[in-house]
C-alpha cells in the first residue's frame, strides 16, 4: 500500500525543491501548489482504498512491524487526512492571493510544506514515538510560521505558544519513554495487546499522562488558555490553518490513544473535561471584542463537543466525534479566512470600530453567514448534523448533564456569532480604518474595500467544501459509523499491521 | 535502574519545571533544556542495563546486548531538543530586541478585559495593542 507514504514524502520533496528556488517566488508558489495538490490526490486515493479494502498498512523500509515503523491508514485517519489536505491547499491559495508569502519568500513556502508533511505523518503513523516526531515536525513549522516577519505582538504571542507546546512535547516524550519501559514496545498495534497486560493502576497513570499531553495540543480544559493568547496575533492564513488543523490533530490523537490503549476507565474524566470545555469556550467567546478572539474561543468550545463524543465511548459517540471533526476542519478555517477578508477590507478586527459591511461588501457577508450558521448548529448545515449526532449519542448513553452543557454552549456560540454579525455587518457603515502608523501585517495597502480576487475565490471554495458534508450527509455518516466501529474494536487495525495470526488471540 | 538515577531524573524534572515557570525568558530556555535532558535520561534508563554494542554478526545476535531502541529514541530526542532550544534562543533574542527586557509580557487583551470591569464610566477602550495607538482621525490632529 505504497500510497500511504506519498502524503508525507511529496510535501517534503516539495519543501526541498522550494529551498532551491529561494528568490524566484513564482516557482516557489508553483511547487508549493503542486506538492499540496498531489498530496491531496494521494489522500483521496488512500480514502478510496481504505473504504473498499479495510485498514491499510505500510512497513517503512520493509522492516517488519513491530520492529520497524508502520504507516497505517484506517477510515478515521483517511477521512481526516483528506479534509486536512484540502483545507491546506485552499489556505495556500488564500495566502498567495493575500501576497503573504512576500514577507519571507525564502522560508514561507518550504516551511508550509513541512507543516503539511507533519500533519500527514501525524494522521498516518502507527508508532507512538513516530507520532512524537511527527508532532515536532508539525510544531516547529508552526513556530516558524507564527513568528514569521514578526512584530512585537507576534513575538509575545509566539513565545507563549512555543513554550507551552515545547513543555507539552517534552511530556509526550517522557510518557512514550514510560510506556516503552512498561511494555517494551512503541508500536501502536503491538501496544493493543501488551498494554492490556499491565496492572490497572499503571494503565490509568500512563493513560492520564498521554491524555493530558494531547489535551494540551487540543486545548481541552484545563489546558486551553494558551490558545486565545496566541492564535489571534498570528497572520491570518497561519491562524486559519492552525485553527482548522492543529487542535483537531490533538483530538484525533486522543481518540487514537484511547482506542489503542483501551482507556475506558478514563471516559468519565474525559466527559467532565469536555463539558467544562464547551461551557468555558462559549462564555469566553461572548466576552470578547475582537473577531479573531471570539473565533479562538469557539475553537475551544467546539473541541469540547468532539471530546464529549470520545468520552461517551460508544459507537454512536465515537462516530459523532468523527463526524464533528470532519465538519469542523473546514468550517473553522473558513471563518478565520473571512475574518482575514474583513480585516483586509476595513483595516481592523475590533468589533467596536466596524459596521455596515452588509451593504458595502455583501459577498463577504454571505461567505461569513454560511459557516457561522453551520458552526452555531443551524439546519441544514453540517454543524446541525454534527451537533445532532453528539446530542443523540449523549442521550443514548444517558449522560444528560453533559448533553445539557452542550446545548447551553450551543446557545452561547449562537450568541457570540450574533455579536460578530451585528458588530461587523449590520449598523451604520463606519469609515475604513486607515492606520497610517502601521501597515497591515500582509504588506498590502490599508483600507481597500475589495480584497484581491484570489482570496475571495479561495474562501468561497472552502465554503463550498463545508457544504460537502451536509449534501453527502448520509454517506459521511455511514463512513463515520464504520470508522467508530474500527476504533472501538482495534482488531482490524492490529491485523493489518501485525498480520492475521496475531489477531486471532485478540479479546 | 539505580536509585541515584531515578532521583536525578526526578530532580532534573523538578528544576526544569521551576525554571519554565519563571518570568525571565533566559530562565525559561534553561528550563526547557533541563526538561529535555531529564526526558532523555529517562529514555536511557528505560533501556535497562548497559551491555554489548547491539551489532548483529554472522553468528546471530550476541548475548547481553544493550537495548538499541531507547538509544535511537534518545538520539532523536536530543537532536529535536537542541533544534528547539536554538529556536527558543533566537525568539528570546528577537523579543529582547523589541522590548529591551527579558520578560514574558502579559496578554494585553486579558488585561483590558480585567480593566473593563473596573472602569465605572463604561467606556469601551481599544482592544489590541494595534488599536491602542488608534487610527489618525482629522479631529485628533492638533
Amino acid at each position: 500500500m505504497r500510497l500511504l507514504a506519498l502524503p508525507v514524502i511529496i510535501p517534503l520533496f516539495g519543501a526541498a525543491l522550494c529551498l532551491l528556488g529561494t528568490r524566484w517566488l513564482a516557482a516557489q508558489r508553483a511547487i508549493g501548489l503542486l506538492a499540496t495538490s498531489s498530496a491531496l490526490v494521494a489522500a483521496i486515493g488512500i480514502l478510496v482504498e481504505v473504504e473498499a479494502d479495510g485498514v491499510q498498512a505500510l512497513d517503512v523500509g520493509a522492516w517488519p512491524a513491530p520492529v520497524g515503523i508502520t504507516l497505517v491508514g484506517d477510515l478515521a485517519a483517511s477521512m481526516f487526512l483528506t479534509m486536512s489536505l484540502a483545507v491546506i491547499l485552499l489556505v495556500q491559495l488564500f495566502a498567495i492571493g493575500q501576497e503573504a508569502d512576500r514577507v519571507r519568500p525564502a522560508i514561507a513556502h518550504p516551511v508550509y510544506l513541512v507543516l503539511t508533511a507533519g500533519v500527514s505523518l501525524s494522521f498516518l503513523t502507527g508508532d507512538l514515538f513516530n507520532l512524537f516526531v511527527a508532532f515536532e515536525v508539525m510544531l516547529i513549522s508552526s513556530y516558524v510560521l507564527i513568528t514569521l516577519g514578526a512584530g512585537r505582538d507576534q513575538i509575545r504571542a509566539g513565545m507563549t505558544y512555543v513554550v507551552i507546546n515545547v513543555v507539552a512535547s517534552t511530556m509526550l516524550l517522557t510518557t512514550v519513554g514510560l510506556i516503552y519501559g512498561a511494555t517494551g514496545t512503541v508500536n501502536m498495534a503491538d501496544l493493543v495487546e501488551k498494554f492490556a497486560e499491565l496492572p490497572e493502576s499503571t494503565r490509568t497513570v500512563l493513560g492520564l499522562l498521554l491524555l493530558a499531553v494531547f489535551s494540551t495540543k487540543a486545548a481541552v480544559f484545563p489546558f486551553f488558555s494558551w490558545l486565545p493568547d496566541s492564535y489571534p496575533a498570528a497572520p491570518v492564513a497561519v491562524t486559519a490553518v492552525f485553527a482548522g488543523l492543529l487542535t483537531k490533530i490533538g483530538v484525533y490523537t486522543m481518540i487514537r490513544s484511547t482506542s489503542i490503549l483501551g482507556l475506558e476507565q478514563l471516559s468519565d474524566t474525559i466527559l467532565v473535561a469536555a463539558g467544562v470545555t464547551m461551557v468555558i469556550g462559549g462564555i469566553g467567546a461572548v466576552a470578547q471584542d475582537d473577531i479573531k478572539r471570539i473565533l479562538s474561543f469557539h475553537i475551544i468550545s467546539q473541541v469540547g463537543y468532539m471530546v464529549m463524543g470520545l468520552g461517551l465511548y460508544t459507537v454512536a459517540g465515537l462516530s459523532a466525534a468523527v463526524l464533528y471533526i470532519v465538519h469542523q476542519i473546514p468550517v473553522k478555517t473558513v471563518l478565520f479566512l473571512v475574518g482575514g477578508l474583513v480585516e483586509r477590507t476595513t483595516g481592523t478586527n475590533a468589533l467596536h470600530s466596524l459596521g455596515g459591511l452588509l451593504r458595502r461588501a455583501p459577498v463577504i457577508a454571505a461567505l461569513f453567514a454560511i459557516p457561522a450558521l453551520s458552526l452555531a448548529g443551524m439546519p441544514p448545515f453540517s454543524g446541525f448534523l454534527a451537533k445532532l449526532a453528539v446530542v443523540r449519542a449523549g442521550i443514548g448513553a444517558e449522560h444528560y448533564l453533559v448533553v445539557a452543557a452542550s446545548l447551553g454552549a450551543a446557545i452561547l456560540t449562537l450568541l457570540s456569532m450574533n455579536k460578530i454579525w451585528a458588530g461587523v455587518f449590520w449598523g451604520k457603515p463606519g469609515e475604513p480604518v486607515i492606520d497610517t502608523l502601521r501597515e497591515p501585517e500582509d504588506g498590502s495597502a490599508p483600507g481597500r474595500l475589495r480584497p484581491p480576487t484570489l482570496m475571495t475565490w479561495a474562501t468561497a471554495a472552502m465554503v463550498v467544501l463545508t457544504l460537502v458534508v451536509p449534501v453527502f450527509g448520509g454517506q459521511v455518516h455511514d463512513l463515520s459509523v464504520r470508522a467508530a466501529e474500527d476504533l472501538i474494536d482495534p482488531s482490524a487495525y492490529v491485523e493489518a499491521v501485525l498480520g492475521p495470526e496475531t489477531a486471532e488471540g485478540q479479546p | 535502574m539505580s536509585i541515584l538515577l531515578a532521583v536525578l531524573i526526578g530532580w532534573l524534572f523538578a528544576v526544569g519545571v521551576y525554571l519554565v515557570l519563571q518570568r525571565a525568558l533566559s530562565r525559561i530556555v534553561l528550563g526547557v533544556g533541563l526538561l529535555g535532558h531529564a526526558s532523555v535520561l529517562l529514555l536511557l534508563a528505560e533501556g535497562g542495563r548497559a551491555g554489548e554494542p547491539p551489532i548483529v554478526s554472522k553468528d546471530g545476535v550476541p548475548a547481553g546486548i544493550a537495548a538499541p531502541l531507547p538509544q535511537a529514541l534518545a538520539l532523536t530526542a536530543i537532536v529535536i531538543g537542541f533544534a528547539m532550544i536554538g529556536f527558543l534562543l533566537a525568539l528570546a533574542y528577537r523579543s529582547f530586541v523589541w522590548t529591551r527586557s527579558d520578560e514574558v509580557e502579559d496578554d494585553l487583551e486579558d488585561a483590558r478585559i480585567r480593566e473593563m470591569v473596573a472602569d465605572e464610566e463604561g467606556h469601551y477602550r481599544a482592544s489590541t495593542a494595534l488599536d491602542a495607538e488608534g487610527p489618525i482621525r482629522p479631529e485628533d490632529q492638533p
